[in-house]
């Protein structure tokens, strides 16, 4: 099967790759956002923890 | 817990505190990563390229490969709520609060691919995007259910009170969970049939049910790398003034 033919999907490919991508895109945010988020509070923290103890 | 062997309750006591939790959580996540990885790409090469055509949907079935995965995991990380939500409320233990908040965002994410796959397939094979039946709309109510337990856990400010309140509307709203399963079988609609439930003889053939199994194996991995990571990022949340944030900050310095 040849890379057309398959990214055609049988002329569904309109409906099945949107699918798929609309899939990959809620469980990448779904990770990255905590992930990223949680740096950012870490940050924070240190910056908060560091000016405290030049006190 | 008198009836509870000493060495389980011994274990659920260590590991619900939270350094502990953070720490393994931290460990497990790179395997879990490996194995959804691997699951995905076998369920994927298996459901996208290896299994046939089907004889009456053409290429347009191929979306069953997230579309069912996705739907049982929005009612699975429900019910996975509903106990956690129990287990909050009876023994008020602060895992089991943070697991459910943790929870909430990747079951409505499901929730959401659900219907929008579903619509992606319904339009080519039932000529239309949407139609009120009882299964489309019951899992449009677990959507809000699960958009409920995120804005009622925002909207209230002591996070131990929110959780209390959020275990209780998780409980409530697991009574959706069976309408959503057997409505396919009450209200005979435009929606198919079980297609792999009905373990006896399964309608659906082996080159296109193993990749399904997989895929789903492989949401269910997915889930624990997600809920770890938000999990992760709530037990910082609640606890930035505890002890063992202060030496997780130190140790990273």
């Amino acid at each position: 099967m040849s890379w057309e033919s398959f990214l055609y999907m049988g002329g569904y490919a309109i409906y099945v790759w949107p699918a798929y991508g609309v899939t990959a895109l809620v469980l990448v945010v779904n990770i990255v956002l905590p992930v990223l988020q949680r740096k950012q509070l870490l940050r924070e923290l240190t910056i908060k923890q560091k000016r405290s103890q030049a006190r | 817990m008198s009836w509870i062997p000493a060495p389980v309750s011994r274990f659920f006591h260590r590991t619900s505190s939270p350094p502990y939790f953070y720490a393994l959580a931290d460990r497990f996540i790179p395997w879990l990563t490996v194995i959804f990885l691997v699951l995905l790409g076998a369920g994927l090469y298996g459901g996208l390229y290896l299994a046939p055509t089907d004889y009456q949907q053409g290429d347009s079935y191929r979306i069953i490969y997230i579309h069912v995965p996705a739907a049982w995991m929005s009612l699975f990380i429900y019910v996975l709520m509903a106990v956690m939500g129990g287990i909050a409320l009876i023994w008020r233990m602060k895992l089991a609060e943070v697991m459910l908040i943790s929870s909430a965002p990747i079951g409505a994410g499901f929730t959401f691919v659900a219907l929008v796959t579903g619509s992606l397939w319904g339009k080519p094979m039932w000529g239309t995007w949407w139609v009120w039946d009882a299964r489309l709309t019951s899992e449009l109510i677990l959507l809000f259910l699960y958009m409920g337990v995120i804005s009622l856990y925002g909207a209230i400010e002591e996070k131990r009170a929110a959780a209390r309140a959020v275990s209780i509307l998780a409980l409530v709203g697991v009574v959706n969970i069976p309408i959503i399963h057997y409505s396919v079988q009450w209200w005979n609609t435009l929606h198919q049939g079980p297609t792999v439930s009905k373990m006896d003889k399964p309608s659906i053939h082996v080159s296109m049910l193993v990749p399904l199994l997989l895929m789903a194996v492989a949401f269910k991995f997915y889930y624990l790398i997600a809920v770890l990571q938000a999990a992760k990022l709530e037990l910082l949340k609640r606890e930035t003034s505890s002890q063992w944030v202060k030496a997780l900050l130190e140790k990273q310095a």
